[in-house]
């Protein structure tokens, strides 16, 4: 019996008993991540939960193919864990993470360091310490290369743009990087720590402000987990409505990034035009809830808000005519050549770093997988009204570009058919309290990439754990991997065309 | 060349006339400032003060709400039983100070005054901005940007954020300014050349927002550096904050509140 068969499977949006989930040695655990990523399986989440002076790691693998999920623990009860990243790319940042939230030292990982230079999650009951205050963001000793004629490129925390901080460290000769690190934390707000204990009348605050520009996907996450806590199934209106609320955020966001993309290799009409349509759509979702986030839209139960037929069809008519903008908008980029000889061939990622590296998203999408959790996890309205999955395989700053396009005009025919013809019934029903010593989890695609949200409850239901990971927090890596052999002219460019969240990492 | 000239007719011009013109529509769920009515609430009730996220609210001595606190996420006037407390659509929401941000049912935002003349004489017509995201979400810095597009278009009048502090005339800080970019918040702000001036948009550069209270996070901006204009919201629609802008720079006519 091979150790994944012992493992409890569940689907995004549903729920196992903690106690049903195996308890592992330390070798089994290990056998069980390398016997997945063998088969293709992804790590969709892989952090700590204190358990009294200890540490309990979850590992929550995702089989895209059977469209399940399945969840493996071990305890750890020193101060070390054994390091599997050597072997196992996509663990590489969930360990350094695990290690600072939990005050452990991952023995053997190939690059240890901080992650937010946070503090622990958890006072370390055992050792009686008060763990030692994290270290300044940027001042740990980068990965330098050496020789007379190379030089060290910082850029950061402050960007010249208005943009979330980080800093970019470059190795250079001439104008090629070597190599980029990345290193984050100027963000970290303590989401996770303010999490524990809930839900409470701020825990919405903190899911919908965890990366404020994907309001929408990390708070149907949220929303997916406590129902599937509270054993409820959403009204169809109201998956409807968070489904369409999605694909809007999905909009706005996509549009922006061409427009920008285009700002980018200075070729302003696509620049200028994508900027106010990215308006247009955000003012779409405020006609549905009053913000052009989505705040207060989605919630436990369904949606806060309801759109009748006269707002659907006003709804319908603007999407209508901002989709047609953007289409006069964006084929301009691929007749240009200015601009088609900037996006190709620019920071690519093969097929098989996106791979290792665990990727997700368009920028997975662009370099030929396909995975995208509406279709491999489908929940809500994803699964009666499925979207076709874009894909290119260049995997270059076009690529990137190119599945964003794709994206948009399947995301307009989405709303289109839903605003044409909303499912009857209520926006939402009553929850009910969430069941204790449960493990809930919801994988959700933001236009990020893949959002995960796990939720362990206690004897009384309240949150003993809440991990949130943001679709950034698999994909930094790969911008990393991406300019290497580029030139440091071409960062923003490339920057842009993964456009991740500092916030959403950060948390 | 010929598409690009068929695409240009085709988007028009979209740039909106305000000032010198209406502001532009606003959805009818709009939250903006809220409408207290003392009289319809219920003896010894404190649903709002209970549902709202970040204590904004006060019942006594009497109903209270602090806009640099607010979220403006409505979740107190669901709770409210009489409709005492409900989300108009105002979006003058700016000030000058933290104490004119407090509204009740006979004061609302006291809404910012212009710069003294000397200040004005410098900014008024070009006001060149750095901005700092201390914590921020990317909502309220999307907001910001969104003031750049072609709708909005800052530049008109004089406004530009810039990519450096040395070229620039103050900052715009966005986030509860977390203890990870304190230093560089100050670094920046003294890299500035005074005189300059500072602007506060969301509600977490004003109060922390939901990271209130927070040890990661220091309540604000002005916890670091002295504020001149608060813009509230979570975030705050581009409307309020260029109102807000306009205000400080005394390009308005209205004086609009209190």
């Amino acid at each position: 019996m091979t150790p994944l068969s012992r493992l409890p499977s569940l689907r995004s949006g549903g729920a196992v008993p903690r106690s049903a989930i195996p308890d592992l040695g330390w070798a089994d655990f290990a056998r069980v991540l390398h016997t997945a990523v063998a088969q293709g399986w992804r790590v969709a989440a892989y952090f700590g939960a204190a358990e009294g002076s200890a540490v309990r790691l979850h590992l929550v693998l995702a089989d895209d193919d059977a469209s399940e999920l399945a969840v493996a623990t071990t305890l750890i009860d020193g101060a070390t864990f054994p390091s599997l990243a050597g072997d196992c790319a996509q663990v590489d940042l969930f360990e350094r993470e695990i290690a600072e939230q939990h005050g452990l030292s991952p023995a053997g990982h190939p690059r240890p360091g901080p992650v937010r230079f946070s503090r622990t999650l958890d006072p370390r009951a055992a050792s009686g310490a008060t763990p030692p205050a994290p270290d300044a963001p940027g001042t740990q000793d980068f990965y330098t290369v050496a020789g007379e004629e190379v030089h060290e490129v910082g850029v950061g925390p402050v960007h010249a743009g208005v943009i979330e901080p980080g800093h970019f460290r470059f190795q250079c000769h001439g104008e090629e990087v070597f190599h980029l690190e990345i290193s984050l934390g100027y963000q970290h707000r303590g989401v996770e720590r303010a999490l524990l204990g809930g839900p409470d009348r701020r825990t919405l605050a903190y899911v919908e402000t965890a990366a404020g520009d994907t309001t929408i996907g990390h708070a149907t996450a949220y929303c997916e987990v406590v129902e599937a806590l509270a054993r409820c199934r959403v009204p169809s209106r109201g998956a409807a409505l968070r489904g369409l609320a999605l694909e809007l955020e999905r909009l706005a966001n996509h549009v922006g990034d061409l427009g920008a993309l285009a700002g980018d290799v200075a070729f302003l009409p696509t620049a200028s035009w994508c900027g106010r349509l990215r308006g247009d759509f955000l003012n779409l979702t405020a006609e549905l809830c009053g913000s052009r986030f989505g705040r207060g839209l989605a919630r436990p139960g369904g949606a806060a808000f309801d759109a009748d037929g006269e707002l659907a069809a006003r709804m319908l008519d603007r999407l209508e005519a901002a989709a047609a903008d953007c289409r006069s908008a964006i084929e301009l980029l691929w007749d240009s050549a200015s601009v088609m000889s900037r996006f190709e061939r620019t920071g690519t990622v093969p097929r098989e770093v996106a791979v290792e590296l665990g990727l997700v998203g368009p920028a997975a999408r662009a370099s030929g997988l396909d995975r995208d959790a509406r279709r491999d996890h489908a929940n809500g309205i994803f699964r009666s009204h499925p979207i076709p999955v874009a894909a290119a395989d260049s995997g270059d700053v076009h690529a990137r570009a190119y599945v964003r396009w794709i994206e948009i005009q399947r995301s307009v025919d989405f709303a289109r058919e839903l605003l044409r013809a909303l499912p009857h019934g209520a926006a939402r029903d009553p929850v009910r309290d969430a069941t204790p010593d449960r493990l809930a989890v919801s994988l959700v695609e933001g236009w990020r990439g893949e959002i995960c949200h796990v939720a362990l409850t206690d004897g009384d239901g309240r949150f003993a754990r809440y991990k949130i990971v943001d679709p950034s927090f698999h994909n930094w890596s790969a911008l990393a991997w991406a300019m290497r052999g580029q030139q440091i002219s071409d960062f923003p460019l490339c920057n842009k065309s993964f456009n991740l969240s500092y916030c959403g990492h950060d948390l | 060349m010929i598409d690009l000239l068929r695409a240009r007719r085709r988007q028009g011009r979209r740039t909106i006339a305000y000032p010198d013109g209406p502001p532009p529509d606003l959805p009818e769920r709009f939250r903006g400032h809220p409408v207290i009515e003392g009289a319809r609430c219920v003896e010894g009730c404190v649903e709002c003060v209970t549902a709202c996220p970040t204590a904004a609210i006060v019942r006594e001595p009497e109903l209270a709400v602090d806009l640099g606190r607010c979220l403006f996420c409505g979740e107190c006037a669901t709770a409210c039983p009489s409709g005492a407390l409900t989300y108009g659509r105002d979006p003058r929401l700016a000030a000058r100070s933290r104490e004119d941000l407090v509204v009740t049912e006979r004061e609302q935002v006291r809404l910012a005054r212009a710069l003294d003349d000397k200040a004005r004489r410098l900014f008024g017509r070009s006001l060149k901005l750095r901005q700092v995201s201390a914590g921020g979400c990317n909502a309220c810095e999307a907001e910001i940007n969104v003031l750049g597009t072609v709708v909005w278009d800052l530049g008109r009048f004089g406004i530009q954020i810039v990519a450096s502090p040395r070229h620039a005339d103050g900052l715009i800080i966005t986030g509860p300014v977390t203890e990870n970019m304190r230093l560089a918040l100050r670094k920046t702000w003294e890299a500035v050349a005074p005189p300059k001036i500072v602007i506060a948009v969301g509600a977490c550069a004003i109060s922390g927002g939901p990271y209130v209270d927070h040890d990661e996070a220091s309540n604000g901006a002005d916890s670091v550096v002295p504020v001149d204009l608060y813009v509230p919201g979570c975030p705050p629609h581009p409307l309020t904050i260029l109102d807000g802008l306009l205000r400080l720079l005394g390009r308005l006519e209205d004086e609009g509140g209190t």
